[in-house]
């Protein structure tokens, strides 16, 4: 609670203890003669009136010199004054003692929601611990780190800036970022993110970027900016807005004229007409939607899923079709030995190690899968690279290298063909398939694929559970390969052999299927090089991109860390967050038609009009704030 | 030139109108007025930015008298 906020709150209060008193002395009859004085009464009840009606007052006269006709603070004025004018002092204080607590509430959870947002801004740095040339170390304020100046991290606190760990090796914790609890080690040489907590360990890093341009500036201008970009829902509520509070005001003043000239009772007409403008302010509607979106997006933060926009958000609900990138996004985009097998009177291990000497210190992930295939079955194996003495690749067929005097050959059907080899075809379409040979002597086959993310398939599953209808896999690879990972996790349609121009053109035809008002596209990717579908795709979503800014950058809704799961997540608290925006704007709607039309007809009096501004107001916050509870839920 | 402010504004409606009249001023390209994060954002002409901020900050305490702007 703010200072600001005590003090309403004290003055509130004040008001409300003196209001209660004046009411019950008023109703017991305990004072007649003042309570029925009509002038007595109201100084009496004038006292809370202006203890907590004072700033209303003052901004509704401010109101009438700007000629803001239908500013709420005015409005409040001239209906209270109008229910003085016809005798119901008691109704006009407590009109505007009810109001002011709407207010203060409204203003409390706000702040309230707006802190929790900021909890996810806990990962601001406060200061930095610049390393002098000298050995020296001084605290500086993080926007003042330069590229290349050497920090100290120490125990527990935030990196300040994106960079390099020179010395010291430690666990950090990531959970403000990316909502994954298990620490992530790091050590000299490695690149390290601002906004984690250091654990342990003492780090000396070299920053690589300034402050403006890491990842935590990067993160929080999101975060910030998202609430700009508004809903559909939340444009509709503004300009309702603009039009519902002068129809209101004007029917009021039709209701006084009219009524009045008709029936002659002008007293009563009045008093109704009061009640409209009581009705008439909009805040209520207007905020309760943009802080449902403000919960969702705090409640997708919290489980590492940085959402761009309540637009997005919003259009996240409406999930129809799913597009995703093959490799790398629904695969680990390593690639993995799935299968070895020798020829006869050949070990594993034989063919292992013949094959992974052949490939040597070869970056190629074939090379490399082999390698540590290789080292999971003998642990601690040392590969001496002196005994290859020729290697020589040949492109779109494999190498062919000389170990120990002996020619090792490791490539496909035409490398074997090529050079006379009879060898065991294998039939396994999905993988990579590696034939062996020393020589003239087929050795064996080493199959290589590509890993599917062990939750690939429950998550496409999960996604239709929440209203999924297809699940679309693109991928640039051969169609054998595509369609069986494609089978694995449940893809509705797969499209293989795609160029990433196809991929635009695919899910511009897909696009073209699907109704834009109700049926949105998503695309899934790793936003290294699927930019233009990114953005092509109704929602982008990139993954695994905690510190890559071009992903950042191209995508809409951003995973923080690899988690597939972390999707159907973020669609069920989309989907959840426009079901309270809808709930709060018919609820509020249906409150306040129903008691203008009760209020015209003389049903409803002051104490229904305040319920239905500021009681709606407080219900429809209350319904958003739950939002703000949400944790993960898969 | 654009720049960002923090800001103080109490509801949520008076943003919104605060925002549209600020848009509405010579030299204003844009105006944002964000009442979750209180934040003011306001690109306008280079040359004048000055003297346009002051200006926005006038014209928006006139919607709304606690509108204040953190320079």
């Amino acid at each position: 609670m703010s200072d600001k906020q005590k003090k309403e709150l004290r003055k509130i209060l004040i008001a409300l203890g003196v209001f209660i008193v004046l009411m019950v002395l008023d109703k017991t009859g305990t004072w007649p003669a003042v309570f029925g004085d009509r002038w007595l009464s109201l100084i009496l009840y004038m006292i809370p009136y202006l203890v907590c009606g004072w700033p209303v007052i003052r901004k509704g006269v401010l109101g009438i010199v700007h000629h803001q006709m239908f500013d709420e603070s005015f409005l409040m004025l001239v209906a209270t004054i109008g229910a003085i004018v016809t005798g119901e002092n008691s109704e006009a204080t407590a009109v505007m003692l009810f109001y002011q607590v709407g207010e203060w509430f409204q203003d409390y959870a706000v702040d309230k929601s707006r802190k929790s947002i900021s909890d996810l801004m806990d990962i601001v740095p406060e200061y930095a611990n610049l390393e002098n040339e000298d050995g020296t170390v001084e605290t500086i304020d993080p926007d003042d780190v330069e590229v290349g100046n050497v920090l100290v991290i120490k125990p527990g606190e935030k990196i300040p800036v994106d960079g390099v760990v020179l010395t010291g090796e430690s666990m950090v914790d990531t959970k403000a970022l990316t909502g994954e609890s298990v620490p992530r080690s790091v050590k000299a040489g490695e690149e390290i993110i601002s906004g984690c907590i250091n654990g342990e360990g003492l780090l000396r890093i070299r920053a690589s970027k300034a402050f403006d341009d890491s990842t935590v500036s990067k993160i929080l201008e999101l975060v910030e900016n998202a609430a700009e970009k508004k809903s559909h829902t939340e444009n509709f509520i503004t300009r309702f807005a603009r039009v519902y509070t002068p129809t209101v005001v004007f029917a009021a003043l039709a209701l006084a004229v009219i009524g009045g000239a008709v029936t002659g009772s002008w007293m009563t007409w009045i008093y109704r007409a009061c009640t409209f403008l009581v009705i008439s302010c909009p805040c209520a509607m207007v905020i309760s939607v943009p802080l449902a979106f403000f919960g969702g997006i705090g409640a997708s933060s919290r489980n590492g899923v940085l959402v761009k926009g309540s637009n997005y958000l919003e259009q996240l609900s409406m999930l129809d079709t799913v597009v995703s990138d093959k490799t790398g996004t629904m695969t680990r985009g390593n690639f993995k030995v799935t299968d070895v097998l020798p020829a006869e009177g050949v070990t594993r291990e034989e063919l292992l190690r013949k094959a992974a000497m052949a490939e040597g210190m070869s970056t190629h992930p074939i090379a490399v899968s082999i390698r540590n295939e290789l080292q999971t079955e003998i642990p601690g194996i040392e590969l001496s690279t002196n005994a290859v003495t020729d290697t020589d690749n040949i492109t779109g067929q494999g190498l062919v290298a000389v170990v120990g005097g002996k020619k090792i050959y490791v490539g496909n059907a035409r490398l074997m063909e090529a050079h006379g080899i009879s060898y065991v075809p294998d039939g396994d379409p999905a993988a990579t398939v590696s034939y062996v040979a020393e020589e003239n002597k087929f050795l064996g086959t080493i199959l290589i694929r590509d890993e599917v993310k062990p939750e690939a398939h429950d998550v496409v599953m999960a996604m239709k559970n929440v209203g999924v209808r297809q699940f679309v896999l693109l991928t640039g690879d051969r169609k054998a390969v595509g369609e069986a990972v494609g089978n694995e996790i449940g893809a509705d349609v797969v499209c293989s052999e795609l160029l990433p121009q196809d991929k635009v053109a695919k899910v511009e035809e897909l696009l073209s299927d699907l109704n834009p008002e109700k049926q949105k596209l998503a695309f899934i990717g790793d936003g290294i090089n699927d930019a233009p579908v990114l953005t092509r795709s109704d929602i982008g979503i990139a993954m695994g991109s905690m510190g890559s800014d071009a992903a950042i950058e191209a995508a809409d809704v951003v995973i923080m860390d690899d988690d597939l799961t972390r999707i159907p997540t973020v669609i069920r608290i989309s989907r959840w967050t426009v079901g309270i925006a809808r709930q709060n704007v018919i609820f509020a709607l249906f409150v306040k038609v129903l008691v203008l039309i009760l209020g015209a007809l003389g049903i409803a009096n002051m104490w229904a009009a305040v319920f239905a501004d500021v009681g709606v107001a407080v219900l429809c916050i209350l319904n958003s704030m739950r939002l703000l509870t949400i944790k993960k839920t898969i | 030139m654009k720049k960002k402010f923090k800001c103080e504004i109490d509801c949520a409606n008076c943003a919104a109108k605060v925002e549209d009249a600020i848009k509405k001023i010579d030299g204003v390209n844009d105006a944002k007025v964000n009442f979750m994060m209180q934040k003011f954002t306001l690109d306008a002409d280079d040359a004048r930015f000055d003297q346009i901020l002051d200006e926005a900050i006038k014209t928006g305490r006139k919607i709304e008298p606690d509108f204040s702007v953190a320079k």
